[in-house]
């Protein structure tokens, strides 16, 4: 190493003769910059937004198509037609193959991306701003005239195959699909990710077929955002995809299931040096006028680094690299997630000072310091979220699927300001108390299961 | 983005500083990047750069443990640290009404971290379960940024793990820390980064805020920066490693490029050659190996080894991975790989492939600038590295210039030279030797 022979002690580097400091105080922060959107709807039923937002030359893409299962429970069959037609969207059209349409995106700087979950299917994408036609005319041609090849589908089947191996070798994913099955039971939302088997068995007719029912205007929504002129924007979409037509509506997903509070279950997996933590309860939605006081009391639960939570199973204890609760939003309804990695031994110690920390919202609701604290950081990571054309093109899409618009944002700190001490207790009170709360832990059950189960909530 | 006004100045004591208004964003980034990465760690001590970086956040001599994070969050701002090979940077985003505080909060730490033995060792468990999320309890971990450069490089600095040796990481001591920041946290060794919404401040105010806040930290020798060089090898190098988790096998090739800080042109024509084999359905390893010949799940060519170009000084690591089904011989990914490469060191690649590449960076690099967080430390990294802070705003410019000669050539020299080869081999038994190699000389645990 090449430190000198001397240098001062720990304690010395952390004293000045001048001593602490005090802290400068905030200025007056500037109010959310917002933009106006401008909505409408062409005559094939596609509602489209667009929103000048300058800064750098580039436009932001994001079209949303409602996109479930037919029937009332998940559906291996549809899920593996919906993810394979994500995979081969961009695979043919009656007038390019795989390699032209990518080499027409990239004269504009531009790439598209297709994913698909149990809700929708989304293709998505930037470009520089001056290439937006071209990007809209590539968008029409595979929405209207998608071929599917068969040699092309085949290769793309066999990947997704692969892929999924890989993604069910993650522990991350493990965890989901268990909270997924233990929070939603049957419902379609559950199921994020077919089996290989069901995969194996799609046909290009299949795929085919599936596109011409579920890939419509009608439900659909177009997000711009970008150093575009909204009103020739709108007139470019019109030209691009008014003839994309369908006389069917896409499809919602139906209301799922809110979660039964209840005992975790435990998930082996054999070998795990780690196990995921993932409680969960009901939550707030959106659009509910206590919202705010909700967001408040989960972010001095376990929102944000500077948490009960984070502090205690992190800062003081050691036990996990991070811990994170949050509202994940689902047709009619909200759902808390509670989630953590540890280490195998201190599994059983982390979920009792996660039940501790659950408990002490109830019983030692937050100060208003610490709400104070939240409020600040919920309206700055606000700013901070909405300062490039990406986040605000996704915050609007998710929101406006949500049926909320831009005004809401806009009111976002106001009615965060307005929010009491007894507001956020009660929210504390409804959401956050440990036996409202079911879950799974994933892990290496040899190990960590003698202590979880004698902790009790546990099989 | 070509209107960034880029101001600088240097502190008494040395500490460099960059000012680089944006009054289009209202909210202010502040970073300071230190000239210490994982390269330069003592043996014996693998991750204590890292694990140093983390201390950082335990308080200073005005701010007790936690309260950094409740002042940035607090004041609605994001921050967060990361230890790379050649440079560890620190950070924080907020409204631009905050600015003076993320200042303040920079500058505390910088001159009077409070360094303990009870958050060293808590530290040292927080690190633990960020490697085991990381690296042991997942698929591919530390792949290929762990595992690759043992096989490239044969200097302790280049070659060994910066996450670290969890006993190595137990060994640490306070007096190690206490080394650690008096040699390589000196003003003179430092950068602050201040970019976006500079409020009333403007330029001026905001140089005079730096002076107050950091203008007493006393000044302290700066260390001499060592050179890592080591000679590029003249053969293929293989290894074989085991993975528990993984359910399909993988394999990194690893190449030596050219000093970024010598010779930036040539560096970067091997960014775009990695555009040109792996971005979009076009480029050469997809079309190949993923689409006509059907041996790999996935490919991806990178000039850098921790995943983008310009974040370190030389030695610097162009690599390319792909994760295959198990009846592919890897052999034969490699060899169609050698194909592509020899047609590309033969031809170049066609004006129109290039245009369409250039074209993409040029996007990519406007939408990352979109975010004041990715372009503040765009322009840090390159400052300190590089010591321009300009390579940042003049890239699109740079790889529009490129012509398919230079990529052609950097094509040529990845041929010219040897190359490290790393293979993951799934297996059930964690505890199974890497067999599949007699030539391999150590494992990665």
């Amino acid at each position: 190493m090449s430190a000198p022979t001397t240098h001062r002690s720990a304690e010395q580097i952390g004293r000045t003769p001048q001593g602490p400091r005090p802290l400068p105080d905030l200025g007056a922060m500037r109010e959310v910059p917002l933009p106006e959107v401008h909505t409408t709807t062409l005559s094939n039923g596609l509602r489209v937004l667009a929103v000048h937002r300058p800064g750098v030359p580039m436009v932001e893409v994001r079209l949303r198509i409602p996109f479930a299962a037919a029937g009332p429970t998940a559906d291996q069959a549809f899920s593996a037609r919906a993810e394979l037609l994500s995979s081969t969207l961009l695979t043919g059209t009656a007038e390019r193959d795989r390699v032209g349409i990518d080499d027409e995106l990239a004269t504009v700087g531009a790439d598209l991306g297709v994913f698909v979950d149990p809700e929708r299917l989304v293709v998505q994408g930037s470009g520089l701003a001056a290439g937006l036609p071209t990007v809209l005319g590539v968008l029409g041609e595979v929405l209207t005239s998608a071929t599917y090849p068969e040699q092309e589908l085949v290769r793309e089947r066999a990947r997704l195959v692969e892929r999924i191996s890989l993604a069910r070798a993650q522990p991350r994913t493990v965890a989901r699909e268990a909270l997924q099955r233990k929070r939603f039971g049957d419902h379609p939302i559950a199921l994020e990710t077919p089996t290989g088997e069901a995969v194996a068995a799609v046909t290009p007719e299949q795929v085919r077929a599936v596109h011409t029912a579920g890939v419509v205007p009608r439900g659909s929504t177009l997000v711009l955002v970008g150093d575009i002129e909204p009103q020739s924007a709108l007139a470019e979409v019109e030209k691009a995809l008014g003839h994309w037509r369908s006389e069917e509506t896409a499809r919602e997903l139906s209301l799922p299931p809110l979660p039964v509070a209840g005992p975790l279950e435990l998930v082996h997996r054999p070998g795990s040096v780690q196990s995921q933590l993932r409680l969960t309860g009901p939550a707030r939605r959106r659009d509910d006028p206590g919202y705010a006081a909700f967001q408040l009391a989960n972010l001095v639960f376990g929102g944000y680094f500077s948490s009960r939570w984070m502090e205690n199973v992190r800062e003081d204890k050691g036990y996990t690299y991070g811990a994170h609760s949050g509202a994940e939003f689902v047709p009619g309804g909200a759902v808390l997630g509670v989630e953590t990695d540890v280490a195998s031994d201190v599994t059983a110690a982390a979920l009792l000072e996660t039940r501790y920390e659950l408990g002490r919202m109830v019983a030692v609701p937050p100060t208003a310091e610490e709400i104070d604290a939240a409020r600040r950081y919920a309206v700055g990571s606000l700013l901070i979220s909405l300062d490039s054309q990406g986040g605000l093109a996704a915050t609007l899409s998710a929101l406006d699927a949500a049926g909320l618009g831009i005004d809401w944002l806009r009111e976002r700190p106001v009615r965060l300001e307005a929010v009491t001490p007894e507001q956020v207790a009660d929210a504390a009170l409804q959401y956050f108390a440990p036996e409202r709360f079911t879950g799974v832990i994933v892990g290496d059950a040899e190990t960590i299961g003698p202590r979880l189960r004698a902790l009790g909530g546990v099989e | 983005m070509s209107e960034l006004q880029i101001h600088r100045t240097v502190l008494g004591n040395g500490l460099r500083v960059l000012v680089v208004p944006d009054p289009a964003t209202p909210v202010v980034g502040v970073s300071v990047h230190v000239d210490v990465g994982f390269r330069s760690e003592p043996e014996g001590r693998t991750g204590f750069a890292h694990l140093f970086e983390h201390l950082m956040f335990q308080g200073s001599e005005s701010l007790e443990k936690l309260a950094h994070f409740r002042q940035v969050q607090g004041a609605g701002g994001v921050f967060n640290g990361s230890t790379h090979q050649d440079y560890t940077d620190y950070f924080e985003v907020l409204p631009g009404a905050a600015l003076e505080r993320a200042l303040f909060l920079e500058a505390d730490r910088l001159r009077a971290p409070m360094l303990t033995e009870e958050n060293l060792r808590n530290q040292v468990d927080v690190v633990k379960e960020e490697i085991r999320l990381n690296v042991l309890n997942r698929p591919y971990g530390g792949f290929p940024w762990i595992l690759l450069p043992p096989v490239l490089y044969d200097t302790f600095p280049n070659a060994h793990n910066g996450y670290g040796d969890f006993s190595e990481l137990e060994q640490a001591t306070l007096d190690d820390a206490a080394s650690f920041f008096d040699t390589f946290y000196a003003p003179g060794n430092a950068l602050v980064t201040v970019h976006g919404d500079l409020g009333e401040h403007g330029v001026d105010g905001t140089l005079a805020l730096i002076e107050k806040h950091f203008g007493d930290i006393p000044a302290r020798p700066t260390p001499a920066r060592p050179s890592f060089a080591e000679p590029v090898a003249g053969a293929e190098r293989r290894q074989a490693v085991a993975d528990a988790h993984a359910p399909l096998p993988a394999l990194a090739v690893g190449y030596r490029v050219p000093d970024p800080t010598t010779e930036l042109d040539a560096y970067l024509a091997h960014a775009l050659l990695a555009s040109v084999l792996s971005d979009g359905e076009a480029a050469r390893l997809q079309r190949r190996l993923v689409h006509t010949d059907g041996l790999v799940t996935d490919v991806s060519a990178s000039n850098g080894l921790m995943g983008g170009p310009l974040d370190a000084r030389d030695p610097d690591t162009f690599t390319i991975t792909a994760v295959h089904p198990a009846d592919v011989d890897p052999d034969r990914v490699l060899g169609a790989v050698d194909e592509e490469l020899d047609k590309l060191a033969a031809a170049g690649p066609s004006v129109e492939e290039l245009a369409r590449q250039s074209a993409r960076w040029a996007a990519a690099l406007h939408h990352e600038d979109d975010r004041v967080m990715y372009r503040m430390l765009g322009l840090g990294a390159r400052e300190l590295l590089y010591g321009r802070a300009e390579i940042a705003t003049e890239l699109p410019a740079r790889i529009a210039a490129i012509t398919p000669d230079g990529v052609r050539a950097a094509a040529a020299a990845l041929r010219s030279q040897g190359r490290a080869v790393l293979l993951v081999e799934p297996t059930a038994d964690p505890t199974a030797d890497p067999t599949a190699d007699p030539t391999a000389e150590e494992t990665a645990e």
